[in-house]
This record gives C-alpha cells, sequence and structure tokens, in this order.
C-alpha cells in the first residue's frame, strides 16, 4: 500500500524550490504574517489526521488520528483567522488614497 | 483510479496551487490578504476531498475533532492579541507538530499490528516525521513557556551541556538508524520518540529571550519537515508540497534572523550567548556619565524636529506603547514634522514582530522602515528617539572588535543629531553587554516607563 517511490522525492525537491524562489521575495515587513501563515497551511497535515481517525483500524489509530484532527483544526482555523487579521492591519497612508472609508 | 480517486487527487493537485499563490501574494502588502483567503480555501478543498478517502469509514470521531479544534482554534485566532503574537506562534508549532508525531506513531502501530511489514523507506519516512514533530513538540512548548514567562527567559546552562546534549542527540539518530535495519522494533521507536521529546527540551533551556526568532523559525522549519514526512509516509503528495514550503520559509527566516545577529546557526543553538558574555566585554562604563533629559525638554526637541526616526525594540512590546507612540508621532507630524519607523530584522521577538505591533497601532506600512534603507538617512534625522531597543543600536558592534555582539548589522542611531533613548534603567540589554551609545555626548536618556513617558510626552507637546 505504502509505495516510496521517487516521484515522491521529486515532488520535495521541487516544491523546496518554489519555496525558496516565493519566500525569499517576502520582504520583512511581512515576516509574522508568513510564520503564520506557513504554520496554518502546514495544518494541512489534517488530511493525515483524518484518515487516521477515521479509517477503523484500531483504537490506538483511532485515538491517536481523533487528537490529531483536534490540534491540526486548531492551526487550521485559528492559523488563517490570525494571518487575516494580522494582514487586514497593514495598510498604506490614508491621504494616498482618499475617499476610502476609514476602519 | 475510479472517479472518487480522482476527485481527491483534483481537490489535492486544487489546493497545492492554492497554497503556493496565498504565498506568492505574501511578496506584496496589498495582495497578500486576498492571497491567504484563497490559501485557506485551498484548505477546505482538500479536507473535503480527503473525506471522500475510502479508507475512511466513519465520522464520528472526525467530526468530533474538527468540532473540538474549531472551538478552540477560533478564539486562538480571534483574541490573542498582537503582543502576545511570538508565544502563539510557538505553541502552533505545537499543535502542527503534534498532528504529525501522532500520525507517525499511528501509521507505525497499525502497520506493526496489521501484520504488514514497517518496509525501511516507509521506517525512514517515519523516522523523519516523529524525530522532527516530537523535537518540535517539546522545543517549542519550551519557546512558548519561555515567551510566556512560565520560565525564565533568560538562558540555563550547567556545566557539560553540549556534551549531554550532542550524547542525547547522538543516541536518538543512534536508534534510528537501528530502526532502520530492524523495523520491527517497537520499544526502540518508543525509546526513540521519548529521546527526541527530550532533545526538544534540552535543545531551547540554554537559549535566551532575545535568541528566540532563530528558535522560532527554525521550529517553524521543522514542522514543516514533520508534515513533508507525513507525506511520504502515507504517500500524500499535497502534504510534501505544503510541508516543504513550510520548511524552506522556516530555513530562510532561521538564516535571515542569525544574519542580522551575525552569527552562525551553530552558535546561537549551542553558543549560549550568556556565557560568552561572562568573559567581560572590552568597555566598562566606570568614568563615563549619561545626562538625563526632563519629559519637557525632550517634548520641545521632538515638537521642533522636522524629522524623527523612532527605533522600536522589544520594550515597546513590553509596555504595549505601541498606540501611544502613534499617538505621539501624529502630533509631530501635524506640527510638520516627518516621522519613520527603523525596524532592526531583530527587534523583538521574531521576525517581524515590530511590524506587526506597529500595524496594529494603524502606523502606514510605507512608514516602516528596513535596516538597509534608514541606515543612510540618520544623519539627516534631527532627533533619533530609541524605545526599549538596546543591542541593535549598540555602536560596539561597529567599533568595538572585542565587544561580543562585534560585527552585528546595527542601527547607525549615532549619526542623528540628537538622539534620546527612552529606557527603564541603566541595566543593561540582555546580553549585558554596556551601550556607548548612552554615554554619547548626542544622547540624553529618558528613564522610565516607556508607555508612560510617552503618555506624558504627548500631553507635553499638546500644550506647546
Amino acid at each position: 500500500m505504502t509505495y516510496l517511490g521517487f516521484i515522491e522525492i521529486y515532488v520535495f525537491i521541487l516544491a523546496g524550490f518554489v519555496g525558496f524562489m516565493v519566500i525569499t521575495r517576502v520582504p520583512p515587513l511581512l515576516h509574522t504574517p508568513l510564520m503564520s501563515a506557513t504554520n496554518a497551511i502546514s495544518a494541512i497535515s489534517l488530511v493525515g489526521s483524518l484518515v487516521a481517525a477515521g479509517s477503523e483500524r484500531n483504537q490506538v489509530s483511532t485515538i491517536l488520528g481523533f487528537v490529531a484532527v483536534i490540534s491540526a483544526t486548531i492551526n487550521a482555523v485559528g492559523g488563517f483567522i490570525i494571518t487575516d487579521r494580522m494582514l487586514k492591519m497593514f495598510r498604506r497612508q490614508p491621504e494616498q488614497v482618499p475617499g476610502e472609508k476609514k476602519p | 483510479m475510479t472517479p472518487r480517486e480522482l476527485l481527491i487527487q483534483a481537490a489535492y493537485i486544487a489546493a497545492s496551487v492554492l497554497f503556493i499563490l496565498g504565498l506568492r501574494s505574501l511578496t506584496k502588502a496589498e495582495t497578500a490578504r486576498r492571497g491567504m483567503q484563497q490559501a485557506a480555501l485551498g484548505m477546505v478543498i482538500a479536507v473535503a476531498g480527503t473525506l471522500l478517502h475510502h479508507e475512511i469509514l466513519t465520522y464520528g470521531w472526525i467530526l468530533a475533532g474538527l468540532v473540538i479544534g474549531s472551538v478552540i482554534g477560533y478564539p486562538l485566532g480571534v483574541y490573542v492579541p498582537m503582543t502576545a503574537m511570538p508565544q502563539r506562534i510557538a505553541i502552533s508549532h505545537v499543535f502542527g507538530a503534534l498532528a504529525a508525531t501522532l500520525v507517525g506513531i499511528a501509521e507505525y502501530y497499525t502497520h506493526l499490528h496489521g501484520g504488514e511489514p514497517v518496509s525501511t523507506p516507509l521506517m525512514a519516512a517515519l523516522g523523519f516525521e516523529v524525530v522532527f514533530g516530537a523535537l518540535t513538540v517539546s522545543g517549542s512548548f519550551m519557546a512558548f513557556s519561555k515567551l510566556q514567562e512560565l520560565i525564565p527567559g533568560r538562558p540555563l546552562t550547567y556545566r557539560g551541556q553540549n556534551v549531554a546534549n550532542i550524547a542525547l542527540f547522538a543516541v536518538t539518530i543512534g536508534s534510528f538508524g537501528y530502526l532502520l535495519l530492524h523495523p520491527g522494533a517497537e520499544q526502540v521507536f518508543y525509546l526513540m520518540v521519548g529521546l527526541a521529546l527530550l532533545s526538544g527540551i534540552l535543545l531551547v533551556l540554554p537559549i535566551g529571550g532575545a535568541d528566540m526568532p532563530v528558535v522560532i523559525s527554525l521550529m517553524n522549519s521543522y514542522a514543516g519537515l514533520a508534515s513533508a514526512a507525513t507525506g511520504f509516509a502515507i504517500g500524500n503528495n499535497v502534504l510534501i508540497i505544503a510541508g516543504a514550503l513550510d520548511g524552506a520559509s522556516g530555513f530562510i527566516l532561521s538564516i535571515v534572523m542569525s544574519k542580522a545577529m551575525n552569527r552562525s546557526f551553530g552558535n546561537v543553538l549551542f553558543g549560549a550567548f550568556g556565557s560568552v558574555v561572562a568573559g567581560g566585554s572590552g568597555k566598562t562604563s566606570e568614568g563615563l556619565t549619561v545626562r538625563e533629559i526632563s519629559v519637557e525638554d525632550a517634548a520641545m526637541q521632538l515638537a521642533y524636529a522636522r524629522s524623527v526616526i523612532v527605533v522600536p525594540g522589544y520594550g515597546l512590546a513590553v509596555a504595549q506603547a505601541q498606540h501611544t507612540v502613534r499617538e505621539l508621532a501624529d502630533l509631530i507630524e501635524k506640527r510638520g514634522g516627518e516621522v519613520k519607523y527603523a525596524i532592526h530584522p531583530v527587534a523583538g521577538r521574531m521576525p517581524g514582530h515590530m511590524n506587526v505591533l506597529l500595524a496594529e497601532a494603524n502606523v502606514p506600512y510605507d512608514r516602516l522602515v528596513e535596516m538597509d534603507e534608514i541606515n543612510p538617512q540618520f544623519p539627516q534625522a534631527d532627533v533619533a528617539l530609541v524605545i526599549g531597543a538596546n543591542d541593535v543600536v549598540n555602536p560596539a558592534a561597529r567599533n568595538d572588535p572585542s565587544s561580543p555582539i562585534y560585527g552585528m548589522p546595527i542601527l547607525n542611531v549615532d549619526q542623528a543629531q540628537k538622539v534620546i533613548v527612552m529606557k527603564r534603567s541603566m541595566n543593561p540589554g540582555f546580553a549585558g553587554i554596556e551601550n556607548e551609545l548612552f554615554y554619547n555626548e548626542k544622547t540624553s536618556m529618558l528613564f522610565g516607563d516607556a508607555k508612560q513617558s510617552l503618555t506624558r510626552l504627548v500631553s507635553e507637546v499638546k500644550t506647546l
């Protein structure tokens, strides 16, 4: 069932390159949102947790999977919300965009 | 491939693309919010796709887990104040790594007790998953405890610490190696998890509060690698992609942070900065005097300045004075002056800490200027206002080779026409290093709590 091919290694390395190129261009201004964003994205381990929790393989897997679903969901929900909250705060000088609604 | 599998894979591809686009949107502040909302959509798609998985037979535990997780996660997203952001990030690394570790253990257990032998490649993936995962769980929890001040933030060191840590790593890696040869050795597997947990604790114990930006970045990277390893173990590409992105991001941030402190990775992890300082820095304060300034005089200088550069540090976050700074800046600007903020990469306790704080106080982000850009502007500044920053403005980093921070890139505050330093007391910074800026003849000190002093400055400037 678990076939470990070289395809996965290709995917990992290529994704690593994409990540490296994209993230080196993120300005220091947004480094904190970047951290919370990558954190929220890595809550994708939820995908693995869901299968472990729901596949009825054995009790250990179900319980560990259940706890994993909880903690990954905390990150997915909390992570995206807090990233959005932070990004909402970053704005330019108000005078430069006249007519914009003041929050 | 059945239509159902096709749908699942399509969901994963969509999620991967949205994640990458989301991160790319973070290269510009204008596009960032939109992009991250798309990434969140990607997460929803991936989860929905997974729920179609043919191995999933019951939804009771899943639903309960999703609900409980959302109930805990929502307040963590909505109510945590910006000043608590470093510990918030640290605790989220704990959750992320915990999920990866538990999935790894469940996967191992299921294989072993389901009669399927654990192959060596699978063991390698599971090993990386649980070692990185467990290390991150305990290490990030330690970082969280230090930032939340549940335990002292200063470095905790003891004799033979590095030797003990290296020995512990060696045993952990040794048991990993043994497992690769004998994947069925269940006890060794759990021992390895335990050792990795212990390593995380001991790794962060000797690291001081001011080095936290590096630790948090590193933990970010490890959490990502643990996720990627999960992807290898269960043959899931979206996990590998998301994990690789996270790992790359944490890695880049760690390098940026280490560079900004002019220290190598290894030095941060094993250096225990405090012990270096115990050797003594070159300069002492003997025979030097500092000039104190009254709030009235400081207000006068600020009110009539044409150009002011504010240099915020961790002290600003501690005093929660970001809104008061903004108020003061507004007053100065109303009188025709110009106010900018000089942001050192390691000011605060995590990458970008000061930017988030000031953005919260409605400071427009084009006023937040990075070190390399602002440094040439200091000579033209009438007043540099240093709030709760110390080592990042210490000229010893430029001109005193015997100083432990020599070579660290700093903000050239001493080149401004006048410098006002707001500080609680004359206690030196975290490193215990004397700061010659305080004895500079251009510098005057305004002692007291940053927020109170700023509040008094605001009311003084108003009367002028």
